[in-house]
């Protein structure tokens, strides 16, 4: 048994052991759990693909004389400004005005709320437009400029929800091509589309919120940041196999971070043909080896964690709960699979190669001191479902 | 020696009339795949397409088709895609059907692209979430 504080204690000294959440399997396998609970005191997880739930506050600082935005654009795109005078919050899926959308179908979405964030990070200059009413002690009306992110007060990351426990594979059982946020999906069930890190993702290695709360030190994109909450649709309850780990959906994290300190490579704007835009993340989350039971799940492989196998064209807009079979991520991996009676090809939205360039990257930053754990300061909920919403008159 | 290479030709607008390719046929004996063509506002062609045949015939026709000023391109730079904004997420990966976008191992999930392998059919540059993938013409 070790406590965060004397886990931190090592990391501070320089002297923690730390391993990947893949070099963590093989660590447990060889020496047991018990063992590589001695030996090891951190295990980095992370995740890299599109978390359409993101976006950010931004604080644009007062103009002179004085406006009270109401409505504000970031290279087009539009903030919403019903807060405080001169605050934003840009959303990643949101569109740029007058985007055409899928008015002609499949719209192309080139460019979005994520796009804006992944300039700003990278110090690129973007047009804001604000418009105000005025009142008598913000008496401007409009207002026009350029922008870095350096020019900001503050620029401030704050996902409801991201780090989706586990997802859906898409498959399209129709006889048309869909155009989804899990891709391009072909008819016939010609192509499958999954978006997880599997082995490397941080809530599959800690799959009942044992170190993961709210309060816990994150990675997010290159930031120090942290969990500010749970995340929506956080659902805790849900299927799961024997090793606890979901076999669906689950639980999800709100993150939060500075966005000065990030870093473009892992922020970065995307587009989905027919479905809009969003904003791919990197996130890493370490996992403090206090006892056996966590080394144990940390050391949780590919091949037993299973995904859902849902129809994109029928069951999951019509919300049925209907799926088509199971997966596991090692199937899934090899990028062909062999699935009601078909051999199909396998894409993936989420990059398990970035995945594993965070985790190394966090290892790093832990074995040099330079990232200390955090204790969370309240657990995620454990039981809680997912309710859809009320249709009423 | 029977060879296959690929080529990017771009049409200056003055020659998108002569029929380049059938003379390619009939006077130099080769077989040819195109991959893609277009010819834009501006009058100017663009033509990825692949040669197959006696590599001495590929070189004398090559030289045939550059006496009308048209500029031959050899490294097969039909379809780009760009190393540094690609985070090989592998959604481009059932797209490519002639795999010239393929997986390098199982293990890390990087992302190759062979572009002698490449058709120039654009499904990557459709489906490509990042941008990454983008094509010439
Ligand atoms: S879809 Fe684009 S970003 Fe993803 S692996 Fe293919 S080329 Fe790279
Ligand atoms: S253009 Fe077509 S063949 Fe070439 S890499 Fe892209 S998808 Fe593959």
């Amino acid at each position: 048994m070790k406590t965060y504080a004397q886990i931190n204690d090592r990391i501070a000294a320089g002297k923690a052991v730390v391993l990947t959440a893949e070099e963590m399997i093989d660590y447990v396998e060889t020496h047991g759990a018990q063992q590589a609970a001695d030996d090891i005191d951190v295990v980095t997880t992370a995740t890299f693909g599109p978390m359409c739930s993101s976006g950010c506050f931004l604080n644009f600082g007062q103009t002179i004389p004085k406006i009270r935005i109401t409505e504000c654009w970031l290279d087009g795109v539009p903030a919403y400004s019903g807060l405080a005078a001169v605050d934003a919050y840009l959303g990643a899926t949101q569109l740029r005005q007058h985007d055409s959308a899928n008015l002609i179908f499949p719209g192309d979405f080139e460019f979005g709320g994520g796009h804006v964030i992944e300039k700003l990070v990278g110090g690129e200059s973007v047009e804001m437009f604000a418009l105000s009413y005025g009142t008598q002690e913000y008496p401007r009306r409009e207002f026009k400029t350029r922008l870095t992110i350096q020019d900001l007060n503050q620029a401030i990351m704050v996902n409801p929800r991201n780090c989706y426990q586990n997802y859906n594979v898409a498959i399209n059982c129709s006889d048309h091509r869909i155009y989804t946020y899990l891709g391009q999906l072909e008819p016939h069930g010609r192509n499958m589309t999954y978006c997880s890190a599997g082995q490397l993702s941080p809530l599959l290695n800690d799959p009942l919120y044992e170190t993961i709360g709210i309060g816990t030190a994150v990675w997010l994109a290159g930031a120090r940041g942290h969990v500010h909450a749970e995340g929506t649709q956080h659902c805790p309850t849900c299927l799961r196999t024997e090793n606890g780990v979901p076999a669906e959906g689950a639980g999800t994290l709100g993150l939060t971070a500075n966005m000065k300190h990030m870093s473009r490579r892992y922020v970065r704007g995307c587009s989905f043909k027919g479905y809009g835009v969003s904003l791919a993340l990197g996130v890493g989350i370490p996992i403090p080896i206090l006892n056996p039971t966590i080394a144990q799940r940390c050391a949780v492989r590919d091949r037993d964690i299973y995904a859902q196998v849902t129809d994109y064209s029928s069951d999951y807009p019509m919300k049925t709960g209907r799926t088509l079979g199971s997966l596991n991520y090692e199937q899934l991996r090899s990028g062909r699979v062999d699935f009601l009676g078909k051999s199909v090809e396998v894409s993936s939205l989420s990059s398990y190669s970035m995945a594993l360039e965070i985790c190394e990257l966090l290892k790093q930053e832990i074995r040099d001191g330079r990232f200390l754990l955090s204790q969370p300061l309240q657990a995620l909920p454990r039981e809680q479902s997912m309710k859809a919403c009320p249709e009423r008159r | 020696m029977i060879a296959k290479h690929k080529y990017f030709f771009h049409f200056p607008k003055c020659e998108t009339d002569t029929p380049i390719v059938c003379r390619l046929v009939r006077d130099y004996d080769l077989e040819v795949n195109i991959f893609r063509a277009k010819v834009n506002a501006e009058g100017e062609g663009y033509l990825l397409l692949e040669l197959t045949g006696e590599e001495a015939q590929i070189e004398r026709a090559k030289d045939f088709i550059c006496s009308f000023g048209v500029s031959v391109n050899t490294v097969d730079k039909g379809v780009i895609r760009n190393t540094d904004t690609c985070t090989h997420c592998g959604n481009c990966l059932s797209h490519c059907a002639p795999h010239a976008l393929h997986l390098r191992d199982s293990h890390t999930r990087f992302v190759d692209f062979d572009e002698s392998r490449c058709v120039a059919c654009g499904q990557c540059v459709a489906n490509c979430p990042m941008g990454a993938c983008s094509t010439v013409f």
